[in-house]
């Protein structure tokens, strides 16, 4: 009987899978290490900002600062993403419809940013405008600030953000080839009807993935911008340096407010990258994750 | 070793893959588990090698119950269509893993396991290849190995899924001859999973014919080839033609005429004549099949011509000499020199 | 404009293959030029300021103490946060390739928090919860152990934000992985441990030496998410780019190039291996990624 009961539990076991219990002991410490980890920072996000009642949340955000730090970080993510979308989209083109030397290379250094700290992003346009460089004092005698200014943040942004959509179209283009665009020229359209008729339709649904990673790491940025902005109250604090001015003046329920209009933006914006991954996995080459 | 396969039943997911399968292997014997997709032949294959449990019904090695024994304790061994080799393991390890992975006890000494691994490499013709990597071998060297590692542990029985399946036809028979070869030098109780009749022929000492989750037909290839039993075996095995023919007065007939053939004990009614297209001999009699030349082509050394019987359009293949006069609306008479009669369905 | 960019399409014809579709000189222009002005010209600038120090004045700049020890925790703490996301991060990957269970989509989709919370938020959230009063923090306190401001914080925030890098990596090659192998393996007498060991995790070691990489390198040049939960003490628990952050306010701005200098060399080199590891792998194996 208790052989029959042993061969019983064997059978219900693939060979290529584990036990039921130790594949819920597995899920378990998954589980449990992904809340520690990812999810109670998210819920302490909210926590913190509604600690003292609705009111104080909303005292927070109507505070003209916050009101000047929102506008700005909308302001900067407005310049800054558009002109990625246009590199990225140019970049894409030249190489996944076309072959030359040093292809390869060119990839690896559109990837560069990425491997570099954001503050060193925000620190090579302090060395590029800054007191004692050439640049800075030139521009400044025709009035044009560049650092602790609009210019400077925006700079800063589109350097930590340069990759994102490139990186997200350039796979994508490339496994799509040359036959539509080839077969539309073929048949008399020009070079920007085929663009806008045929490559782009094709394009869209990861244009929108990678523009959605674009705008939440531009308007979540907070080293690179920390470096060039001065943060002078009111004028260069985007929403993230408003949020540490808050914090480091032990302004904590206000600095969550703010904080918990970030966290929004992230959660909306996971939640519309996994839509598109669920409805448009094919036309989006996931794996070119970032 | 002998395996017998009783009563077996297998679904996934309530959809019945096998029915009552019952196959006895011989010791020592190289089988051939052969049928179209979804005969259940694989599910069969992999229900011996215990990577399946049945739903119903046992299967024995020699005398001990194996449907109660894990894969790992059944000592089998099993060559994959894709072959399945580890990628990041050199061609030695691939070879030594089944022997490395033994508990203590029962493992031999590293020097003896890399003696034994050696002496296979030497076994599948790949001595010198010990280093490479899987990746850096040729499709048919990766079977090769893939059959070097099943039979390091020593198996109990060979099981092999279409193991020829994914190499080009040239390498595809050489592979054939030498499994033979292999077969024959160490004595292997083996079985082996196919979808290619020619193969199964070939290089089987019996082969076992399946359909739909069931056994059609278990015999040597010239009994089966000979003596199919069943319609679907007459077709899935070689050439066939297939004509409806009545019975009367134990003669056949169709449309109307006796074609010359005896009944025999076939009960009168409607029934099926199934032959051989290269198995007919020309006649001149009144008593004979008939038809008038609808196609014709050369198939290497015959001509291969479809012939209209009767006034229904049955079509049915005959094989003529390549230099036979016939051509487009030739009348043709010929008779079966043997045949088989399945009642009409 | 299209006589121009056909004129200088035909002076590349030789370094591109012919193509009959257009716009190859406009875009990789327009491409050349934007990563010139936004990338390479600031890190020139980064490359002269350190050079300007002199090969003295940068070793000197390089190797003070405070810099070095700064290097120190920055690297040290990566290290640290990278070993324990390789373990955790191949676990979620595993758990989330290979097992069925309720939420596994949202959970999937929760990894990727990291990627898009903005670090400052990161940074104040997590401080919350691990200072001494702190949802966990206060767990600890009675012990005697505080994590916040220290050195243990540092790791947690490394480890917050590089978990997405390894199971990101890791996830694709798992589902690659083909059951004939393990089964394969299981035919041969191998447990299901010894499967996992000798079989699929060595198949995947190149996928979690990149991922490792990736959250190594990422967490060595974090700022926002640790600089609210690490304290700052000098030689303790300050990270190299805080410092860099000080040079610059104390206007030293030759200070400040030759730590990012040095920095920016140790990450290229960490990329250069990323690299190596998966041609290394493509080669031999006929796999990476």
């Amino acid at each position: 009987m208790a052989t029959k009961l042993t061969a019983r539990r064997k059978r219900r076991i693939s060979p290529t899978s584990e036990s039921r219990p130790v594949q819920w002991l597995l899920i378990g410490i998954a589980f449990l290490f992904m809340g520690v980890m990812l999810l109670l920072p998210l819920y302490a996000v909210f926590h913190e900002a509604f600690l003292k009642g609705i009111g104080a949340f909303f005292t927070g955000l109507a505070h003209k600062d916050a009101q000047a730090a929102i506008r700005l970080t909308l302001l900067v993510a407005a310049i800054a993403v558009p002109l990625n979308v246009i590199f990225g989209v140019a970049a894409s083109w030249a190489i996944a419809k076309f072959e030359f030397k040093g292809k390869a290379f060119l990839i690896t250094l559109i990837d560069l940013p990425f491997s570099v700290s954001p503050v060193i992003s925000g620190l090579v346009y302090v060395l590029l405008f800054g007191a004692g460089s050439f640049l800075g004092p030139f521009l400044k005698s025709y009035g044009i600030e560049v650092l602790f200014a609009l210019p400077g943040i925006v700079l800063a942004t589109i350097f930590v953000t340069f990759p994102f959509v490139a990186r997200e179209l350039i796979p994508l283009m490339q496994d799509q080839g040359t036959g539509d665009e080839e077969a539309a020229l073929s048949l008399g359209a020009n070079g920007w009807q085929t663009f806008w008729r045929v490559t782009l339709p094709n394009i869209k649904w990861g244009l929108l993935y990678g523009v959605l990673l674009c705008n939440a790491r531009a308007m979540g940025e907070f080293g690179a911008v920390a470096v060039v902005s001065g943060k002078i109250r009111g004028q260069t604090t985007t929403m993230p340096l408003q949020v540490e001015m808050l914090y480091n003046e032990y302004n904590g329920t206000a600095a969550f407010a703010l904080a918990s209009l970030l966290a929004m933006l992230a959660l909306v914006t996971l939640v519309l990258k996994t839509a598109l991954e669920w409805r448009f996995g094919q036309e989006i080459a996931a794996g070119a994750n970032h | 070793m002998e395996v017998r396969v009783q009563n077996v039943r297998k679904e996934f997911d309530r959809f019945p893959a096998l029915h009552d399968v019952s196959l006895d292997i011989r010791s020592g014997e190289l089988i051939a588990l052969l049928g179209p997709s979804g005969s259940g032949k694989t599910t069969l294959l992999r229900l011996i090698a215990g990577l399946e449990m049945p739903t119903q019904g046992k299967i024995f090695f020699g005398d001990t119950d194996a449907s109660e024994k894990t894969v790992q304790e059944r000592n089998i061994g099993f060559v994959f269509q894709h072959y399945a080799l580890f990628r990041h393991m050199t061609i030695l390890e691939n070879i030594s893993f089944g022997l490395k992975v033994r508990p203590r006890s029962t493992r031999p000494p590293a020097h003896e396991i890399r003696r034994r691994a050696m002496e296979l490499l030497d076994l599948v013709q790949l001595s010198g290849l010990e280093k490479r990597y899987p990746n850096q071998l040729s499709g048919g060297q990766r079977q090769r190995v893939a059959l070097a590692r099943a039979l390091a542990i020593e198996p109990a029985v060979l099981l092999l899924d279409e193991p020829f399946g994914a190499l080009d036809a040239q390498v595809r028979r050489e592979l054939r001859k030498w499994l033979r070869e292999i077969h024959d030098r160490t004595g292997h109780t083996t079985v082996f999973v196919t979808h290619d009749q020619e193969e199964a022929l070939e290089l089987s000492d019996r082969l076992c014919v399946m359909s739909q989750g069931k056994i059609e037909q278990v015999g040597t290839p010239d009994t089966v080839y000979d003596h199919p039993t069943s319609p679907f075996v007459f077709g899935f095995i070689g050439e066939s033609s297939e004509l409806p023919v009545t019975i009367e007065n134990n003669e056949l007939w169709v449309g109307g005429r006796a074609i010359g053939i005896p009944a025999g004990d076939a009960s009168p009614g409607n029934a099926r004549l199934f032959f051989r297209p290269h198995d007919v001999e020309l006649i001149e009699a009144e008593a004979s099949l008939a038809g008038v030349v609808s196609t014709s082509r050369r198939v290497g050394g015959t001509r291969r011509v479809e012939l209209e019987i009767g006034g229904a359009g049955h079509l049915v293949e005959v094989d003529l000499p390549f230099d036979h006069p016939a051509g487009d609306k030739t009348r043709l008479a010929f008779r079966p020199r043997r045949w088989k009669l399945f009642p009409a369905t | 404009m299209s006589a121009s960019v056909s004129s200088v399409a035909r002076r590349l014809g030789r370094f591109r293959r012919p193509s009959v579709i257009p716009g190859f000189g406009l875009t990789l222009g327009f491409t050349l030029t934007y990563f010139s002005l936004i990338i390479l010209i600031p890190l020139i600038a980064l490359a002269v300021r350190s050079a300007g120090l002199g090969p003295e004045g940068f070793w000197k700049a390089a190797t003070d103490p405070r810099v070095l020890g700064a290097l120190r925790v920055s690297f040290v703490s990566a290290l640290f946060a990278a070993a324990v996301n390789v373990v955790f991060g191949t676990l979620i990957a595993w758990v989330l390739v290979r097992y069925r269970f309720p939420g596994r989509r949202i959970f999937d989709a929760i990894i990727d928090l990291p990627f898009a919370l903005p670090t400052a938020v990161a940074g104040i959230a997590l401080t919350a919860i691990y200072a001494p009063n702190g949802a966990i923090g206060a767990l600890f306190a009675p012990l005697g152990w505080r994590i916040a401001y220290t050195p243990a914080g540092i790791i947690i925030a490394m480890i917050f934000i590089g978990l997405p890098f390894v199971v990101r990596t890791i996830q694709p090659i798992l589902e690659e992985v083909s059951h004939e192998v393990e089964e394969a393996s299981a035919t041969l007498g191998a447990s299901r441990l010894q499967t996992v060991t000798r079989v699929i995790l060595p198949s995947l070691m190149p996928a979690i030496l990149t991922g490792f990489a990736l959250a190594f390198a990422r967490a060595v040049g974090e700022y926002g998410s640790v600089i609210f939960i690490a304290g700052n003490i000098p030689f303790v628990s300050e990270i190299a780019p805080l410092l860099i952050v000080i040079r610059l306010e104390e206007t030293n701005y030759a200070g400040a190039a030759a730590i990012a200098s040095v920095m920016l060399i140790i990450s290229f080199l960490l990329l250069f291996a990323i690299n190596l590891i998966q041609a290394w792998s493509r080669r031999r194996y006929g796999y990476g990624n």
